[in-house]
């Protein structure tokens, strides 16, 4: 491990009154235990680590990333605006250097969300680290930034909202979709046709332990780190890949997530999914707290911890070589692979989605154009029905976008009459305008 | 009537109150060399004439236990540490005797890994050749279970002086002050009961048959047979002496600022609808936190005799004291000097505060005037500063539930009480520039003995009810008792309340002054599995709030003269 200690700020919000439903993994009791190892360990007291009162989030905040329908309020609870609140603090205390790197230890939750939003699909209802990197660049300026997702579910919602994003790298390494919920992030999902490359996913097979998820970090995500460069690194912190976890298949364990964190070194960690609250969260967050400060976390064991029972196969292993060595040729080739595309020569590219919200039990279909552009992003558009009845279509110019891109969006948001829509939105990152009609 | 004595670094104070009347008052200089000597000497000045029979109280403040740890005159202390996972050994050991066991509890209370008799026998071997007489031993989560420090107790058995346990030292959750604590009180045990012996000894041949109590750090007192166990506990007093004072003074019922500005340092605290309020987790003292309950205040080098510096075409102020004012011969020029020469007090010498003040004048190139008038200016300034640094990081403490960010109690003083010598000049100037009102109570200069005299018995016990084990531990009691799968919230209550309030009767709480309240109330679902509710985690803790002995600190009460 790195031998030199940091400044770690620690944005604690274990929402002790707010809970999906009593029985739900996302309750009261999730981060019970984790308090409980974090304050009997005493990490609040090292001078190292600093502890932050999470702010509120606003609802401009929301709306810079998300298509709420039919509003922010409508789709959030209270909980909701403190843990993305607690996100954008972790990033203040980042930016103003109060602090060398954060951590988000928030519920509920947010990767799932996707950019529009009619109501909580896999237990959450907006994004919260989109919502943080969006403000990041609404108070900062131009971030080129990365996002690695470690949930062990592939972070469907952080996906949809940078698809057509060129400056944000995500990376999802995740439990194969043919195996778990959302059923998505094969490694074919790159990135829209503006921002080839700029989304990459991995998805590892069951029971994969610390050696797959540090192998595909050494030889994967850091190398294509190094390339991309970014300006800063944040985690997704999930930590549902823990052996002991309820509702997934992984093998990792708490050295493995505190290795990880360690070689990683992200800038700003946010909490993700992870429901072993007894027998995994408490070690993991203690070990990744620790090596975010750059302190000795080689005495974070679970108690249970078995090695030799959690180990890969050697099938295993060689899969995921084959799987990160064949995803590093695709990264490598992402230039090529976009000159392929545009030689068919179209102006604008489609796609139809249909979206599951489980949580709500709400189905969407969506029709997504964006405009094929080498300036920025390109603009996008999108006509969502749900079955909550609502029809509504937005028009997005994305962040840094070009002058063609943003005249365009605006005239269609001026000539666009409601007609079969309820609404219809306007979103401009750059100028941070939202309007709905 | 009632004694009270607060035995201070510089001064031995006591008064002798006669229900609310200060009958007589006496001040000796406190020879740090013995302690007792100070406390029989200002307690004679006082009992003169009068009948040991007629004696209710007496309440002592000493700094018996804070200097042994300032001055590191304290016992070695053989420590053995059950820690488990988590942070390195190497940042938990305390002093050269600490030994790691293998045995450890996790944070449900259930014990992972068993006692190793072995491997404690060994221990205790090593500390008998030593000739270690005192001992501290002290596990993870001791407190959701005490039994595996009792068992490495039973194991050393009676073969030492003294054993402490980190579980009795206090509920909260917090192994590295666990471990400081737990040190700091076997390492002052021997000191401290040699003291209390030694005041029992004093108080019979005075033949005082009333009970006698000491002052703890978070305002409130003990019996002090009782406190005999627990030597940490009176460690610090003297700030809590001084905020007690102020309220038995003021009977305040409001969000407040409480100043006492000695000669080197102002101490700052803070109360909240007339209560004062504590350390969140504990006291820091000699540079160990622990998790020693005390009230919560913030000291600052910045007092009457605090030197005026320079630097950069500026003054500074504090934290160092050269000795007295210049004023009373002392070498450098200070606040004090600076309010002679405004005429804001006539004390000392006011030639000799004039020189001084000329000094500063002629460093910064301005009027004699001017000068008094920036020295004075920047030491209420930056006690109000620190006043305000305090204000906004107790206001900005992290809450965990959306109903607390959402509500977010703010305090907001509305009075700024002032002790200490230059309270009078100085209350003026800060009120106007914290724009809240002040007040210096009368008598303030007694304040500390009039606080301990009057300070009721406080005490805390903190539940944890685990009806999926079926377990509830109290640690402070060392209880670790079945329950019932049907214990619910209210059983939780009933049965903390109970333990509150006889550990207060036992520690010689009389039955008026049982102020007790919740001040920590939490109950979670446990589920298991597919959404199986297993049972129940009911948190609870409750204490008696610090405050006066009934009689006291209600509207016209205020302690005469």
């Amino acid at each position: 491990m790195s031998d030199s200690k940091k400044r770690t700020g620690l944005i604690f919000f274990p929402a002790f009154d707010w809970a999906i439903s009593p029985t739900h993994p996302e309750r009261e009791e999730r981060l019970l235990y984790t308090q409980d190892q974090v304050f009997e360990e005493g990490l609040l007291d090292l001078d190292n680590i600093i502890e932050f009162k999470p702010g509120l989030a606003t609802t401009e905040d929301i709306n810079r990333i998300h298509i709420c329908v039919p509003d922010a309020h409508s789709v959030i609870t209270q909980s909701h605006l403190i843990s993305a609140g607690g996100a954008i603090t972790a990033a203040e205390k980042v930016m103003q250097k109060e602090v060398d790197n954060a951590f988000a230890l928030v519920r509920p939750p947010g990767h799932h969300a996707m950019r529009i939003v009619h109501g909580a699909r896999g237990f959450c209802n907006i994004n919260i680290e989109a919502i943080m990197v969006e403000y990041i660049r609404h108070k900062y300026g131009h971030k080129r930034i990365a996002i690695v997702d470690t949930d062990c579910h592939h972070g469907d919602g952080s996906q949809d909202i940078f698809w057509h994003d060129p400056d944000t790298l995500f990376i999802s390494i995740h439990q194969d979709g043919r195996t778990l919920y959302p059923g998505s992030g094969f490694s074919d999902e790159f990135g829209g046709p503006n921002a080839l490359g700029y989304t990459i996913n991995v998805p590892l097979p069951p029971n994969t332990s610390d050696e797959g998820f540090l192998f595909t970090l050494d030889n994967l995500i850091l190398p294509i780190l190094d390339e991309f460069k970014p300006d800063l690194i944040i985690n997704s912190a999930g930590q549902d890949n823990h052996y002991s976890d309820p509702i997934t298949n992984m093998s990792f364990s708490a050295q493995g997530y505190a290795l990880l964190n360690d070689r990683l070194s992200p800038d700003i960690a946010v909490l993700e999914g992870g429901y072993s609250i007894e027998s995994a969260l408490p070690y993991v967050n203690v070990g990744i707290i620790l090596a975010m400060a750059g302190i000795d976390y080689s005495h974070v064991t679970e108690p249970d911890y078995d090695p030799e029972a959690t180990k890969q196969t050697p099938q295993t292993s060689r899969y995921i070589e084959q799987q990160v060595a064949a995803i590093y040729d695709l990264w490598k080739g992402r230039t090529s692979r976009r000159a392929d595309l545009l030689l068919k020569g179209k102006e604008y590219l489609h796609r139809d989605r249909s979206i599951f919200y489980d949580t709500d039990m709400i189905s969407e279909h969506q029709a997504e154009t964006v405009r094929i552009c080498d300036e920025c992003g390109g603009l996008i558009t999108i006509a969502s029905e749900a079955s909550t009845g609502n029809r509504i279509f937005a028009i997005i110019v994305p962040g840094r976008g070009c002058p063609a891109c943003r005249k365009r969006g605006e005239d269609i948001f001026g000539s666009t009459g409601k007609g079969l829509y309820d609404y219809i939105y306007f979103q401009d990152r750059d100028r941070d305008i939202f309007l709905v009609k | 009537m009632i004694i009270g004595i607060d035995v201070g670094g510089t001064h031995t104070d006591a008064v002798l109150l006669d229900t609310l009347r200060i009958k007589k008052r006496a001040k000796v200089l406190t020879d740090q060399k013995n302690l007792i000597e100070s406390l029989t000497a200002v307690t004679e000045k006082i009992f003169i004439g009068e009948d040991p029979g007629d004696i209710e109280r007496v309440v002592l403040s000493t700094t018996i236990s804070t200097n042994a740890i300032v001055q590191g005159k304290t016992d070695r202390v053989g420590m053995i540490l059950a820690g488990g996972p988590g942070l390195p050994p190497e940042m938990l050991r305390i002093g050269k005797d600490t030994h790691f066991i293998s045995g450890y509890v996790n944070h449900r209370g259930i014990r992972v890994a068993g006692t190793d008799s072995g491997e404690v026998a060994d221990i205790a071997g090593i500390f008998e050749r030593e000739n270690i007489g005192h001992v501290g031993i002290v596990g993870k989560f001791s407190t959701r279970n005490p039994g595996l420090e009792t068992e490495i107790g039973d194991i050393m058995g009676g073969r030492f002086r003294h054993v402490s346990f980190g579980h009795l030292m206090s509920g909260n959750l917090n192994f590295p002050r666990r471990i400081a604590t737990t040190y700091l009180n076997a390492a002052t045990w021997e000191t401290y009961s040699t003291f209390v012996k030694n005041v029992m000894d004093y108080v019979g041949r005075m033949r005082i048959t009333a009970p006698v109590y000491i002052l703890k750090a978070d305002g409130g007192t003990s019996g002090i047979n009782q406190s005999v166990g627990y030597p940490v506990g009176s460690i610090l007093s003297g700030p809590a002496a001084s905020i007690m004072g102020i309220l038995s003074l003021t009977h305040s019922r409001e969000d407040a600022i409480a100043l006492d500005i000695g000669g080197t340092t102002t101490d700052i605290a803070i109360f909240a609808d007339g209560v004062p309020l504590l350390e969140p987790l504990g006291m820091t003292i000699g540079g160990h936190k622990t998790l020693i309950r005390g009230l919560l205040t913030r000291s600052i080098g910045v007092g009457g005799d605090s030197r005026v510096g320079y630097e950069d075409g500026r003054i500074t102020i504090g934290p160092e004291r050269d000795g007295p004012a210049a004023a009373f011969g002392g070498p450098s020029p200070t606040p004090t000097d600076a309010m002679i020469l405004l005429g804001l007090t006539d004390i000392g010498d006011r030639e000799k505060a004039l020189k001084a003040i000329q000094e500063v004048a002629g460093y910064l190139n301005r009027s004699l005037d001017e000068a008094a008038q920036e020295v004075f200016g920047l030491t209420c300034r930056k006690i109000i500063s620190a006043v305000r640094e305090m204000l906004g990081e107790v206001n900005d403490k992290p809450v965990y539930t959306v109903h607390e960010i959402l509500k977010g109690k703010k305090i907001t003083p509305t009075i700024v009480y002032i002790v200490g010598g230059p309270a009078g000049p100085m209350a003026p100037y800060i009120e106007k520039m914290m724009d809240v009102p002040s007040c210096v109570p009368e008598h303030s200069e007694v304040a500390n003995a009039i606080g301990a005299a009057l300070a009721r018995t406080t005490t805390e016990v903190t539940l944890l009810a685990d009806t999926e084990k079926g377990e509830a531990t109290i640690a402070e009691e060392g209880i670790q008792t079945a329950i019932p799968r049907g214990f619910g919230h209210q059983d939780a209550m009933e049965m903390c309340m109970k333990t509150l309030r006889n550990r207060a009767l036992k520690m010689g709480a009389s039955e008026d002054d049982l102020d007790m309240e919740i001040i920590e109330d939490q109950v979670f679902n446990m589920v298991r599995g597919m959404g199986y509710a297993t049972g129940k985690n009911i948190r609870i803790k409750a204490q008696v709030k610090p405050g006066l002995i009934a009689g006291f600190g209600q509207e016209g009460s205020d302690v005469r003269q």
